[in-house]
């Protein structure tokens, strides 16, 4: 594992030097400590997490900087919007820059809802709270019986930076501190704001995504995200959110057409997309509500657009719901595609039918399995089968069930 | 490139027939790494080679040929390739106040439905600019040769089926019959193998299936996912066939780091 990398870095130092894409391996001598990436241990990539520690594995360690990442939204759009809040809380904790931009709520709603970190060894600048000195000798026998020698030590811990750790883990029921969130720089485009203005040149990029792209682009080279910047500055990672693109609210008209006035307007923007985040050191996440999208080749153009791809398929409001098969998770979760980077192969994952549940602190994408069979009445109901049943109707299913003989 | 290709197309960087126009599809499947292969042929049997890389970025092509064992920058400072970066190229045009200035061959993004002449042109031009280069040096450039990853990203930029057709033709007439040199196309669909689609996609595979002398179509397993066989390949043969009958031939393959390895169906380590 650690030859590759140091292959990886001779043969870029063998090359010649003008690399300007952020996809290039980086050698040792010029190794960027960036907060909150790592080396990939297969192929060298630069990596950030998602946020979800699951979805990192899934994902073969991370997201690769430069690349995109399209979610598929579920139906109502709650466990896509959960992810993309883990990856904006994730660039907070790790100090990254943050651009979202959204349609339907104001960026900043959407803020103001990012998940509750779990640090536990990261010194907080709390005013309100000041340090326990141990002047008071019965506080101190109450405090600590056993082990009060320790008790003159320092309450908190010597400074560990969250950026050291890779992937945290994040409480859903609590939001994030509001000091916490303003010390992280975000930018945000509501689309509202941006009211469809007939430019002086004319962009190829059609109307509701020209303004996005532009701003992202200006995002990139006003903050020196761009790989072609002078490396004298300290580089960090924008982390992009683009929240339910291709949906009606943004002026889009892909999800009730059959046949849309301009099918290439989003596949040009994410082209466009990709070619910014290719020389640049930004990572992208996309929702598209692909359940609203009629064309189904459009579907799988917009895919091959991006890096990674993955579908979520929640339960709620379908029969799936009370089936018993399901019943410990949310959702299921397909990989619809995995990228190449700099080489032949890709990491494919280990299996294709996997769940995703959403505990109060984790987001956990397991791989689905049968729960055993432990009724008394040995239920030969199979997989495909239940699923029917639950289709047609769970009356007959139950019927079944209670044929005695 | 990749030894038991060369050996099932039979061809080999010494000896392969000039004015091929190679097709590869691929559908809910991943055919790049067969782009990767005809680079490394053509470069290593001394070709001029046009390289119009929409989908990834230079830095991409040059690492994976680098674990090939073919340099690209070398290639292009000689001469040997000359290379169209389609990704670097659009961002001038996507956002017009960039103040660069990309060349021209991405000038159809500004207006797609218009048609594909800025980037015949440069093909065009390409191969002249570099035959009258070659001229005067006593080189011995092979045939010229066009690779073109990913036609099927002109439709998701706004270019009609028609266009694209065209544009293949044009590039045939100009490559295959004028020059003597081959063509290769990679081209994506997805969805089923729904003959009677009326898809952009579809119909585009059919004219190019049409108008190709070799079609290599990759597909993923009928049976399922695999890890250890990433799927089959239909390799259709038209050359060299005097009553132009194709001769088809179908492997499995496995992608590895350098090299792919194909095999007769069920013949796959992993199954025996």
């Amino acid at each position: 594992m650690a030859a590759s990398v140091s292959d990886a870095c001779k043969q870029s130092v063998k090359r010649a030097p003008l690399n300007t894409t952020s996809f290039q391996k980086k050698t040792r001598n010029k190794l960027l400590s960036i907060p909150g990436t790592r080396l990939s241990v297969q192929n060298g990539q630069l990596l950030v997490s998602t946020g979800v520690t699951s979805l990192d594995y899934l994902l073969g360690g991370g997201l690769a900087v430069g690349t995109v990442l399209l979610i598929e939204e579920d139906r109502y759009d709650s466990y896509s919007r959960m992810i993309l809040k883990y990856f904006l809380a994730e660039g907070v904790v790790c100090q990254h820059q943050l651009f979202l931009a959204a349609a339907q709520d104001h960026p900043n709603d959407i803020f103001q809802e990012l998940p509750d970190p779990i640090l536990d060894d990261v010194v907080m600048h709390k005013p309100a709270d000041p340090p326990r000195l141990s002047c008071d000798p019965q506080d101190s026998f109450d405090a600590m019986k056993i082990a009060w020698r320790y008790q003159n030590l320092p309450k908190v811990q010597s400074v560990l930076a969250s950026s050291s750790r890779f992937g945290h883990y994040y409480d859903v029921s609590k939001t994030m501190e509001p000091e916490m969130r303003q010390a992280a720089k975000c930018h945000h485009f509501y689309h509202s704001e941006h009211p469809s203005q007939p430019s002086a040149t004319h962009s190829p990029v059609l109307e509701p995504y020209a303004a996005l792209l532009k701003s992202i682009e200006e995002v990139i080279s006003r903050e020196g995200f761009s790989v072609a910047a002078p490396m004298t500055q300290s580089r960090n990672i924008l982390r992009i959110g683009l929240h339910s693109l291709g949906s009606p609210l943004w002026g889009d008209d892909l999800c009730f057409q059959d046949k849309p006035k301009h099918s290439h307007a989003l596949t040009t923007f994410l082209y466009g997309l990709r070619a910014l985040l290719r020389s640049s050191l930004a990572v992208a996440v996309v929702t598209v509500p692909s359940h609203l999208i009629q064309n189904s080749s459009l579907m799988g153009s917009i895919t091959r657009l991006c890096d990674n791809a993955i579908a979520l398929e929640s339960f709620k409001g379908s029969e799936r719901e009370t089936s018993p098969l399901y019943k410990d998770y949310h959702g299921l979760l397909h990989v619809r595609q995995v990228p190449q980077l700099n080489c032949l192969t890709s990491q494919l994952p280990d299996h294709k039918d996997l769940a995703f549940k959403l505990k109060r602190k984790q987001f956990s994408i397991e791989r689905l399995h049968l729960p055993p069979d432990l009724s008394e009445t040995v239920s030969r109901v199979s997989r495909g089968e239940l699923a029917g049943a639950a289709a047609g109707g769970s009356a007959c299913g139950s019927a079944n069930k209670h044929l005695d003989f | 490139m990749f030894a038991e290709l060369n050996s099932i197309l039979n061809v080999s960087p010494e000896d392969f027939s000039r004015g091929e126009f190679v097709l590869l599809s691929d559908r809910q499947s991943d055919a790049s790494f067969l782009i990767h292969h005809f680079l490394g042929f053509y470069l290593r049997a001394g070709c001029q080679v046009c390289f119009v890389a929409l989908a990834q970025s230079l830095s991409h092509y040059t690492a994976v040929s680098q674990r090939l064992g073919v340099s690209l920058s070398q290639a292009k400072e000689k001469g040997q390739l000359v290379f169209l970066e389609g990704l670097n190229e659009s961002l001038s045009i996507l956002n017009p106040h960039d103040a660069r200035k990309g060349s021209e061959a991405m000038d159809f993004l500004r207006n797609p439905s218009a048609g594909l002449q800025s980037l015949v042109q440069f093909v065009s031009s390409s191969f002249s600019h570099a035959r009258s280069a070659v001229e005067g040096a006593n080189d011995g450039h092979g045939p010229p040769v066009l690779l073109v990853d990913d036609v099927s990203l002109l439709l998701s930029l706004g270019a009609t089926v028609d266009a694209v057709l065209d544009f293949s033709h044009y590039c045939r007439a100009a490559v295959c019959s004028r020059l003597k040199g081959n063509v290769v196309m990679l081209l994506r669909c997805d969805g089923e193998n729904d003959v009677e689609s009326d898809d952009d996609s579809e119909r585009l595979l059919r004219g190019l299936t049409h108008q190709c002398s070799l079609a290599l179509h990759v597909r993923s397993l009928p049976t399922g996912y695999c890890r250890d066989i990433h799927g089959q390949v239909e390799v259709c043969d038209r050359r060299r066939q005097a009553d132009s009958q194709q001769k088809k031939k179908t492997f499995q393959y496995k992608v590895h780091d350098r090299g792919a390895s194909f095999f007769a169906p069920g013949t796959s380590s992993a199954v025996l």
